[in-house]
């Protein structure tokens, strides 16, 4: 094996630390053992901070499942550089496909990761035959626009909650194997879920897909003089990113049981670009970095100041000015060619 | 050289805001001539290969491409008739590796591009024509470099091994040589010469060295229009050429 880099091991840290994670919570392992290791127990009890602190888990839930969203973003955004400022749109479509079917008593989780996708998937491809017909700020404009149009659609709809939301009671059903009502077995179901679609994303970027994709955001007037009909590629790849956001937004909806449309405002589009942007675009960890770093920053300004999103906000932008390639380039990666 | 026509053109008109760029031109392409385009700058030239390639849209006339009528076709389409084009302006992917550029020119003609699993850049279908193409234009030992760095003539190199990838019938070369020095200019020569008569070539060229040394016949462009065709010693010998555009040079340049 090459050895890993700086990068590769942030990376790795990152995954093992989050594979991890609930069972330091839960107490499930000998953790005791930890703790009489004497460099930890005399000066900060690692383990009784973090243990019973139902607290991290959540807040590791809601970023793996942000980071699976912001993942999806990046196969438009940064490998193909289509700016979508919409993409929170499916994370609204998949967490309302777990809660209008709860609403009906239908609780099937198939059923609802199957709407979610399919829904999400359709949305893309009718939105993506206009949108993807424009490019730059245009496009921005556009995908914002339709994001907003799904956006006062469920504000509108009375019986969904309007723009008070609905409460989902319980969580999607799996049969006897996967239960998700227990919190440690969500996160799970997300973590892998986040594993698997790295490791898909990663097959469709080197893929003859994947070339074209990325042809086309170097050189889209050279590729249709190569004999590839761009549009139509794009098309795929924005429904392939709207598909996978759908599905995160699915595991969303089950871990949030409150949604409202609050969920898919402009507001929360632009939060996924700055995870991307901040992680580094065109990169394949570049979107967890950004996710994980988008969160704790949200955890610990928002704990001492009221007006921590004025300090976030003045810092991504520093990021976008200044560190271009995002967090992932200062760990070695070189800056995108 | 072949005597059926692959490419007819006929009253061609393309104008930018009210500027004709084409006014009017007739051409009848041969199977497997080098068709050399020459003309002053600006007499749209490279106009010309835009619209025979889809790449602009002709205001009026047509374009015949073996018996089919392919003036509208969009430009994504035509590869796949046995066009292809390299541009004056180098037009590469600058952010990919010499060799992934030319394997996506060959993957363009490989079949539709929808497969999602299996690494393009190491599958032997690909990058085998692909280094074929760069051992020709000899750019093979920086295929694993990226585009973007490398020199003007390597780019220009770059480019032609891209148009060979996709082992067109018909090519369009606009301005092959240009910005190239003299050593490179003549390499570049000598490697068109050699695909001399297995395809269609239409070479717009200002180095009428090249010209003369490699063209089968040419038309002289001037304001948009055809004012002649014919074989290198009839254009060498036509008087109208000679007043409108080729002037005291062509002495020079004819020898
Ligand atoms: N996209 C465009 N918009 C406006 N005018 C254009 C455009 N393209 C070409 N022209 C004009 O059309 C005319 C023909 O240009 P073209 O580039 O075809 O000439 P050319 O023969 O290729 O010249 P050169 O030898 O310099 O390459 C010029 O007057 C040019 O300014
Ligand atoms: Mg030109």
């Amino acid at each position: 094996m090459k050895s890993l880099t700086l990068r590769g091991w942030v990376t790795l840290i990152g995954l093992v630390v989050l594979a991890l994670l609930p069972v330091f919570i839960n107490r499930q392992l000998p953790l005791t053992i930890l703790q009489q290791w004497p460099w930890l127990g005399g000066h900060f009890d690692f383990v009784t901070f973090l243990t019973g602190q139902e607290f991290y888990l959540v807040l590791a839930t809601r970023l793996v499942i942000l980071a699976i969203a912001a993942v999806s973003l990046n196969l438009i955004l940064g490998y193909g550089r289509m700016i979508s400022f919409g993409h929170a749109a499916y994370l609204g479509i998949g967490a309302y496909a777990v809660g209008i079917p709860a609403y009906y008593e239908i609780y099937n989780g198939f059923i609802h990761i199957g709407i979610a996708v399919v829904v999400s998937a359709a949305f893309a491809f009718l939105t993506g035959l206009v949108c993807l017909r424009t490019r730059g700020v245009n496009f921005i404009m556009i995908t914002m626009a339709f994001s907003m149009m799904v956006f006062f659609a469920f504000v509108s709809i009375e019986e969904y909650g309007g723009d008070d939301g609905l409460v989902i009671e319980v969580r999607s059903e799996f049969g006897q194997w996967v239960n998700l009502e227990n919190d440690t077995v969500l996160y799970y179901v997300c973590f892998v879920s986040l594993l698997g679609i790295l490791y898909l994303i990663r097959r469709i970027v080197h893929s003859r897909f994947g070339m074209v994709i990325q042809g086309a955001r170097g050189n889209e007037g050279r590729m249709q003089s190569l004999g590839f009909d761009t549009f139509r590629y794009r098309l795929v790849c924005y429904v392939i990113a709207g598909a996978l956001c759908g599905y995160a937004g699915a595991l969303l909806g089950n871990f949030t049981s409150f949604i409202s449309p609050e969920m898919m405002d402009w507001t929360r589009s632009g939060e996924l670009i700055f995870m991307v942007v901040l992680g580094g675009t065109s990169s394949l960890f570049g979107p967890v970095l950004g996710a994980s770093l988008f969160i704790l920053l949200e955890e610990i300004l928002s704990g001492f100041w009221l007006y921590w999103q004025l300090i976030f906000g003045i810092f991504l932008i520093l990021v976008v000015l200044f560190a271009k390639g995002g967090i992932d380039s200062w760990l070695g990666r070189r800056p995108e060619r | 050289m072949g005597e059926s026509v692959i490419l007819g053109i006929k009253d061609l008109y393309k104008s930018f805001g009210g500027v004709a760029a084409i006014n009017g031109l007739t051409l009848d392409v041969l199977e497997r001539e080098v068709h050399a385009v020459i003309g002053p700058n600006g007499a749209g030239k490279t106009t010309l290969v835009s619209q025979l390639t889809g790449v602009g849209l002709p205001d009026a006339g047509q374009v015949v491409f073996r018996g089919r009528d392919i003036t509208r076709m969009p430009a994504y389409r035509r590869p796949h008739l046995g066009m292809a084009r390299s541009f004056q302006i180098t037009s590469i992917i600058h952010d990919m590796t010499v060799l992934e550029n030319v394997v996506l020119a060959v993957q363009a003609k490989a079949g539709h591009s929808y497969r999602f699993w299996e690494s393009a850049i190491v599958d032997d279908q690909l990058t085998e024509p692909a280094m074929r193409a760069l051992t020709q234009v000899g750019l093979e030992a920086e295929a694993m470099q990226i585009a973007g760095p490398l020199s003007h003539g390597e780019h220009r190199q770059l480019e032609l091994a891209m148009v060979l990838a996709t082992d067109p019938e018909l090519v369009f070369l606009d301005e092959p040589t240009a910005g190239m020095g003299r050593e490179d200019s003549t390499r570049m020569v000598s490697m068109l010469e050699s695909l001399k008569g297995s395809r269609t070539i239409i070479l717009v060229e200002h180095d009428m060295d090249a010209v003369f040394a490699l063209a089968d016949r040419i038309t002289v462009m001037v304001e948009g229009r055809a004012i002649a065709t014919g074989t290198p010693d009839v254009i060498r010998a036509d008087r109208l050429v000679r007043e409108a555009y080729l002037g005291e040079d062509m002495n020079t340049a004819v020898k």
